[in-house]
């Protein structure tokens, strides 16, 4: 016997990892240099909430899947054109900061806002993933207070793996302490789920499933509602890169028996 | 006066993890720069011990304990945490950021109206009010920072306060928590026997694998095998952790020989972890951003890489030694044998 989920992703994009990311001081408070010129990549974890939902949706036929995104939307439609071609979704926009530095309990009232007003989304059926912590904010916060905003108290941090049995039951595995993990079993929906790596990898482009796709993302992007998330106090005296730059000694020259003993001797002190 | 409650939890055999310890140094020493008051919240089956523990510690002692709060599972952590906090009505609540807290913890700042700000590395009070420090974009950049709204939560990394040491005998209040129906049942833990753990948080050593272990040598064959055998020597002879970098854990997932015992619980950097070790040597992993800013809290960092102008050669690590792995590791483990 199949589910029938209604899967809600939360994910935003971030600047790429490649990139140096150099913290400036803006109007409100503190930003990237050159933030909006910085090319973008949908969220790592959060991607792989979205591939795993996808997923989770082609195992259960009738299932849904949405991806709910706060940022900034011309940066969001230039990583559309990419994720688009990944995986079947609709979206839903939020137009505002996807900011490593907004307040955590903003970003989630937005996305609760948002998950709310989703047309058609059975809240019986309601499965929230998002990734366990984002590569701006880091905080691994956001998708509890979602839950809790929605008012979802099964919820899971961590999450690599997600098996939905016949009667509706999930059995999720959460990374805990020491590489290893907490099994649980929850009755059903409604869950939310906050993903680690999970176990898929990317999917490979598909121009039919982004051509499908992008009919709904275009749309959704110009009806974006601006998003306001400042309504917080938090304010920040500081923000600064470490010192990091070590001197490196280059050892070359040197036989492999003495680097041997080198290294055995900094092991052991 | 303003009040304090510090929050932790039990682990399985009764005791505080050291993280818990820690997170009650910084609340202590924020309750005395802000001359607030420090209320102790313990959650578990049984928090007699644990409370213990750390009895010469001046505060009020609260429990919520019984066999529904043996394990972490959001639902009951959340309704534990809650009705700690109303007894209490605290401006600030600091606890560990311990897995099974920061799975709870954030929720309780929807349900008690408050804000919450996660990972600390640093806390203190300036002129009475705390200032918190943690790190953004993926260890990237520190930043500083206070807020007016309370009540204000606030989780602490491990490694960022001297552990809190000092037993006494306490009288602690046991408080109700009013449980909704538990629709989550912890059926277990699933970890590798002691032997096969590979990720070792509390070793001295972090031994970092990349992806060059399963590229083709200058014989021009790749030796998964032997790769295996002479890493699996290396933690064998020194316990340290093994960690690794993406594309090694990826490899899995595109059907090549792989070493056999890594996941992508290994992986450090960017998408892993950033473990806390005094050493890390990293060996035929390229030291590129992604992966090196995972090596955030290990201070002393050496690499073995036949590349001499790899990433670690960018003043990423102390010391670079241009080499094969496969001969110097194995020279290393006869040494350390
Ligand atoms: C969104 C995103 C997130 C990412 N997150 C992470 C992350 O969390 N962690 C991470 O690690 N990476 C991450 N990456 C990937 C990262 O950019 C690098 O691609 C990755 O770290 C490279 O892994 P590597 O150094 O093991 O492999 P390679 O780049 O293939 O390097 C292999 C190295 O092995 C050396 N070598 C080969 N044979 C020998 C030998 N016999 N002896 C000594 N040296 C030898 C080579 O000289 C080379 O330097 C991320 C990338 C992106 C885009």
């Amino acid at each position: 016997m199949s589910n029938e989920f209604h899967i809600v992703v939360c994910g935003s994009i971030v600047p790429d990892p490649l990139q140096t990311l150099e913290p400036v001081q803006g109007a409100q408070g503190p930003e990237l240099k050159n933030e909006m010129m910085l090319p973008a990549v949908l969220d790592p974890w959060a991607g792989h909430a979205l591939y795993e939902a996808a997923d989770l949706a082609v195992k259960n036929p009738g299932s849904k899947v949405w991806l709910v995104s706060l940022g900034p939307k011309a940066k969001l439609q230039q990583v559309m054109m990419n994720i688009a071609q990944k995986v079947p979704f609709e979206l839903v926009c939020a137009d505002g900061s996807a900011s490593g530095f907004t307040d955590s309990f903003e970003v989630a009232k937005v996305l609760a806002q948002s998950i709310e007003g989703i047309q058609g989304m059975d809240k019986s059926k309601l499965l929230v993933f998002g990734g366990w912590q984002s590569a701006s904010r880091g905080s691994c916060a956001v998708m509890q207070m979602v839950g809790e905003m929605l008012g979802i108290s099964e919820q899971f941090q961590g999450v690599d793996k997600l098996t939905a049995g016949g009667g509706g039951a999930l059995e999720i595995m959460e990374r805990i302490e020491g590489g290893a993990y907490q099994v649980s079993v929850c009755t059903g929906t409604p869950a939310v789920l906050g993903w680690a790596t999970g176990e898929l990898p990317e999917p490979p482009n598909n121009p039919q499933v982004g051509m499908q796709n992008m009919r709904l993302v275009m749309p959704a992007l110009q009806q974006a509602k601006p998003a306001n998330v400042q309504g917080s106090s938090l304010t920040f005296q500081s923000v600064e890169l470490p010192q990091q730059r070590r001197e490196t000694r280059v050892v070359k020259d040197m036989p492999v028996d003495d680097m041997a003993r080198e290294i055995a001797e900094w092991l052991n002190s | 006066m303003s009040t304090i409650l510090y929050l932790a939890h039990t682990e399985t055999d009764g005791t505080l993890a050291k993280i818990s310890r820690e997170a009650l140094t910084a609340a202590q020493e924020l309750a005395e720069g802000m001359g607030a008051e420090l209320a102790v919240g313990i959650i578990g089956a049984d928090v007699s011990a644990a409370a213990e523990s750390i009895g010469s510690c001046k505060a009020r002692f609260l429990g919520v304990s019984g066999d529904e709060f043996s394990q972490g599972r959001y639902a009951s952590d959340v309704a534990a945490a809650e009705a700690l906090f109303k007894v209490v009505t605290p401006d600030v609540v600091v606890a560990p950021a311990s897995f099974r807290f920061s799975r709870a913890i954030p929720g309780l700042a929807v349900r008690v109206d408050g804000r919450v700000d996660t990972h600390l590395t640093g806390l203190e009070a300036e002129n009475g009010n705390p200032v918190a420090k943690r790190w953004f974009y993926r260890q990237r950049m520190m930043g500083e920072f206070a807020r007016e709204e309370r009540p204000w939560i606030l989780t602490l990394d491990p490694g960022c306060f001297a552990s809190f040491e000092g037993a006494g005998s306490v009288d602690v209040e046991l408080v109700d928590a009013a449980l909704p129906e538990m629709r989550t049942t912890v059926t277990g833990i699933q970890a590798p026997d002691a032997d096969e753990q590979t990720i070792r948080p509390d070793a001295k050593t972090l031994f970092v694998a990349g992806a060059g272990w399963t590229k083709k040598q200058s014989d021009g064959q790749s030796h998964v095998q032997e790769a295996e055998e002479v890493i699996s020597q290396f933690l064998g002879v020194t316990k340290a952790s093994l960690g690794s970098s993406k594309s090694l854990v990826d490899i899995s997932g595109e059907g090549q020989a792989v070493i056999s015992f890594l996941t992508h619980l290994h992986q450090v950097g960017q998408t892993g972890s950033t473990p806390r070790h005094t050493k890390g040597l990293a060996t035929c992993c390229h030291g590129e951003e992604p992966h090196v800013v995972g090596w955030r809290f290990i201070n002393e960092r050496r690499a073995i890489n036949t590349d001499a102008s790899c990433g670690w050669a960018q003043g990423k690590a102390d010391v670079l030694y241009v080499a094969d792995a496969f001969e110097l590791v194995k020279k290393l483990n006869e040494l350390l044998a």
